[in-house]
């Protein structure tokens, strides 16, 4: 048998926003011994409708089970896995790094170099925000180090597929008749 | 206009909405206005007082897998809840639907360590298909609708509602709903893709070897006449899993009995040398399937399941089905042609021969032994005609060897979670819900002893169950696998036994320890004859153990077989 390939997935998924989906979620991960490298939650364009990116890391296989046993999760109403996909996938860090008189013009060059802003400066040290794949997020805060990294925090990845497409909703709305306390 | 009621109203209402007759539960504080409400309504819903919550939950699981109907169980906050809960993670594990409905402390004091106060949801989270905390009435009718709805719909499993105690007592202008809405929920009732039924069809036309593995799906799908009709119209041996027992009649000719860690030789070996396997409503777990990948080595595997996520989850599959049992056959049936397989019967017919040789019925002993005793009350039951309920350990593999179940939903027993103390209790839900059937408990005198405090709800509720304790002294399963693999030290395995003649008699409960073999028919009958409850303390041979036997991690193909000879075990 061939070795099972291990690769990384980022998967998006949209979950109903109701108390403790997340707890359901991560539970889910947990109890299944997924491996999530990060998680991204927030607001979907549809209202009631919460969107997630996360990425774990496994075999194809692996994937296929995070993602039917998430989408068994009754509040989650779509899963996509992107990895193989045209998609946009960004993460968001903040790092706020040492900076004086004499670094501070070095600190800001790189900034300009990476497309990076500062978004708050202060007489020992600036706030960088990043926007960009994670290897370049990576490879700025490397070059960051040797001024002294005070601070970082990053979003995790986000991801859209590129162009328009068709999204189904598998779900139920349905009139369930009374008196129905037997099988389906 | 819709009257206003109470949230304790509501749920009885809701109840009475979804057909509920019966429920199991124990009162306290945080569920009080409830039970109020149920005095106040003169007691629409029969509710059975239990012993101890766990009886409450596996007595909604018995009620449920013997009746096909979804189950109720009731408690109080804290302790009351977490008692539940290992009845919900055995239906979890065995996809019963059960309704489980908790109090919880009032919403002001959510979440300050007040008085009994556990946090439900979050403790039954892994262990329900889904559950709800409901701080305000307005959510109450629609969380009760769609716990039954999801409950029984797709893959059944357990839903909890967790009500606040001020929202029981809360009123509000009340009409139950018609419809849910669940945007995210797809039972996947429907036919599977028309694609992979041919597929299915295609290999099973060509197989040479072919082999059908039934699971409970089968019969939770109400598809036991579709599959018979599969097995003849091709001539395909029929094996099940254990949860699967009953789907197709033990004494069939086509049957190969079960498989797996202690299923029998001839059906381990064909399902090792198939060439297609059809598993169906089956998740094929370790229990079944041996180290996952030496199962059925040579097969081609198709896969009926209508949970996505169980498509590979274990094993390799050649062909995924994801539908109903029932609406797959019926698109399978038209398919398939007519076969003979003479070589492949043959061969499983020479497999079988074999094993009846080693058979330890066949073996002269004068002892009275576990398996003499599933023989003879099969032959008293009519040869089959009761619904068995065994608790966990050596007496439930000997149950589910000797016990030849022909009838649908005839064996209730806690296969995934293998609950020891399940037994009573669920004996008590099927009787509840079956009142004219002869019901049997099978347990160990171990896990007898986990639950043995509901003997006060058979007679509360005046319930005939017989029950067959199988005594020998050990906590018998874990000392065979110390006599296995750990050097026969047997470390917590010697039992502490009561008196379980006097147990009974406690309770008012006529019993009869049985000590020979001459006796066990006779015992037996007496139990049947008398109408009420009766217990056996059949106090077996001590050593026996249970073969075949497969160690965990290996492969199916080396199960440590029962000598031919008469060997005397566990010396
Ligand atoms: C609640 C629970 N605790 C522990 C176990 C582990 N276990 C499996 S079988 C078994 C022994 C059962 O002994 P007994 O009820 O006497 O039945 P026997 O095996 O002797 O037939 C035990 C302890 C279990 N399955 N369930």
């Amino acid at each position: 048998m061939s070795e099972p390939q291990l690769k990384r997935h980022t998967i998006n998924a949209w979950m109903e926003d109701k108390p403790g989906v997340l707890n359901r979620v991560a539970g889910l991960f947990r109890r299944r011994n997924f491996n999530i490298e990060s998680l991204a939650v927030g607001h979907s364009e549809t209202p009631g409708i919460s969107r997630m990116t996360f990425v774990a890391y496994g075999t194809d296989r692996d994937m296929r089970q995070v993602t039917t046993q998430l989408d068994k999760l009754i509040n989650v109403t779509h899963i996509e896995d992107v990895t193989h996909l045209p998609a946009v996938k960004r993460e968001l860090a903040l790092i706020k790094v040492k900076a004086n008189n004499q670094t501070r013009a070095e600190v800001m060059q790189l900034v300009d170099i990476y497309r990076a802003s500062i978004v708050d400066v202060d007489m020992e040290s600036l706030i960088i925000q990043i926007v960009g794949k994670e290897d370049q997020v990576d490879s700025l805060i490397k070059l960051l180090q040797s001024f002294g990294i005070e601070e970082m925090v990053r979003t995790g990845r986000v991801a859209m597929v590129r162009g328009l497409q068709e999204r189904e909703m598998g779900g139920t709305d349905t009139a369930v008749p009374t008196h129905q306390n037997g099988h389906h | 206009m819709s009257e206003m009621k109470t949230g304790g109203q509501i749920i009885w209402e809701s109840l009475m909405h979804e057909g509920v007759e019966v429920v199991f539960g124990l009162p306290g504080g945080a569920i009080l206005p409830t039970y109020d409400d149920l005095a106040k309504y003169e007691y629409p819903i029969h509710h059975v007082l239990v012993t101890h919550e766990q009886g409450a939950s596996h007595m909604a699981d018995g009620y449920a897998r013997a009746t096909g109907k979804v189950g109720v169980c009731i408690a109080t906050s804290g302790p009351g809840a977490t008692n539940l809960i290992t009845g919900l993670a055995t239906a979890y594990m065995d996809s019963t639907p059960i309704v489980a409905i908790t109090g919880q402390v009032p919403t002001s004091l959510l979440g300050r360590d007040g008085f009994q106060e556990a946090d439900v949801q979050g403790v039954s989270l892994p262990v329900t298909k889904h559950n709800y905390l409901i701080t305000d009435i307005k959510d109450l009718p629609d969380a009760i609708k769609e716990a039954f709805y999801i409950a029984r719909t797709g893959r059944p499993g357990p839903v909890l509602v967790d009500v606040c105690k001020d929202v029981q007592q809360a009123s509000m202008p009340f009409k139950y709903p018609e419809t849910v809405n669940l945007p995210g929920y797809n039972p996947n009732i429907n036919a599977p893709e028309e694609a992979a039924v041919s597929r299915a069809a295609r290999l099973i036309n060509e197989a040479k070897k072919p082999v059908i593995v039934a699971g409970q799906g089968v019969s939770i799908a109400k598809a036991e006449a579709e599959l018979r009709q599969l097995a003849e119209k091709a001539n395909i041996p029929v094996a099940t899993s254990l949860l699967g027992i009953g789907t197709f009649p033990a004494t069939h000719p086509l049957s190969i009995s079960w498989g797996g860690m202690h299923g029998e030789a001839y059906c381990n070996y064909a399902l090792q040398e198939c060439d297609v396997l059809f598993a169906i409503g089956a998740r094929l777990d370790d229990r079944l399937t041996g180290a996952f990948d030496t199962f059925a080595p040579n097969a081609k595997i198709i896969h009926v399941d209508l949970d996505p996520a169980e498509m590979g989850k274990n094993i390799t599959i050649d062909t995924p089905v994801i539908g109903d049992a029932l609406l797959t056959l019926r698109n399978l049936l038209p398919q398939i042609e007519p076969n003979e397989h003479p070589t492949w019967l043959e061969q499983i017919a020479e497999w079988k021969a074999d094993t009846s040789d080693r058979d330890i019925l066949a073996q002269e002993t004068d002892e009275l032994i576990a398996p003499y005793v599933m023989r003879a009350l099969w032959h008293s039951t009519g040869e089959g005609n009761a619904t068995v309920v065994s608790d966990v350990g050596q007496h439930q593999m000997w149950e589910a060897q000797y016990y030849h179940h022909t009838k649908r939903r005839s064996l209730l027993t806690s296969g995934g979670l293998g609950t020891m103390g399940y037994a009573l209790p669920a004996a008590i839900g099927a009787q509840m819900g079956l009142p004219d059937e002869e019901i049997w408990v099978v347990a160990g005198d171990g896990g007898f002893q986990m639950t043995m405090i509901e003997l006060s709800t058979v007679v509360q509720e005046k319930l005939p169950i017989k029950i067959a304790i199988i005594n020998n002294g050990y906590l018998g399963m874990v000392r065979q696998w110390q006599d296995v693999f750990y050097n026969k030290r047997h470390a917590g395995t010697p039992l502490f036994n009561p008196d379980f003649v006097k147990i009974a008699e406690a309770y008012g409960i006529p019993a009869r320890a049985v000590t020979s073999k001459e006796e066990a028919a006779e015992a037996i009958k007496e139990a049947q004859a008398y109408d009420g409850p009766f217990l056996l303390d059949f106090q077996v041979e001590e050593f026996t153990n249970v073969y075949p036997m497969v160690t965990p991690g290996k492969s199916n193909a080396d199960m440590i077989r029962r000598p031919n000879s008469m060997t005397p075990q566990g010396e």
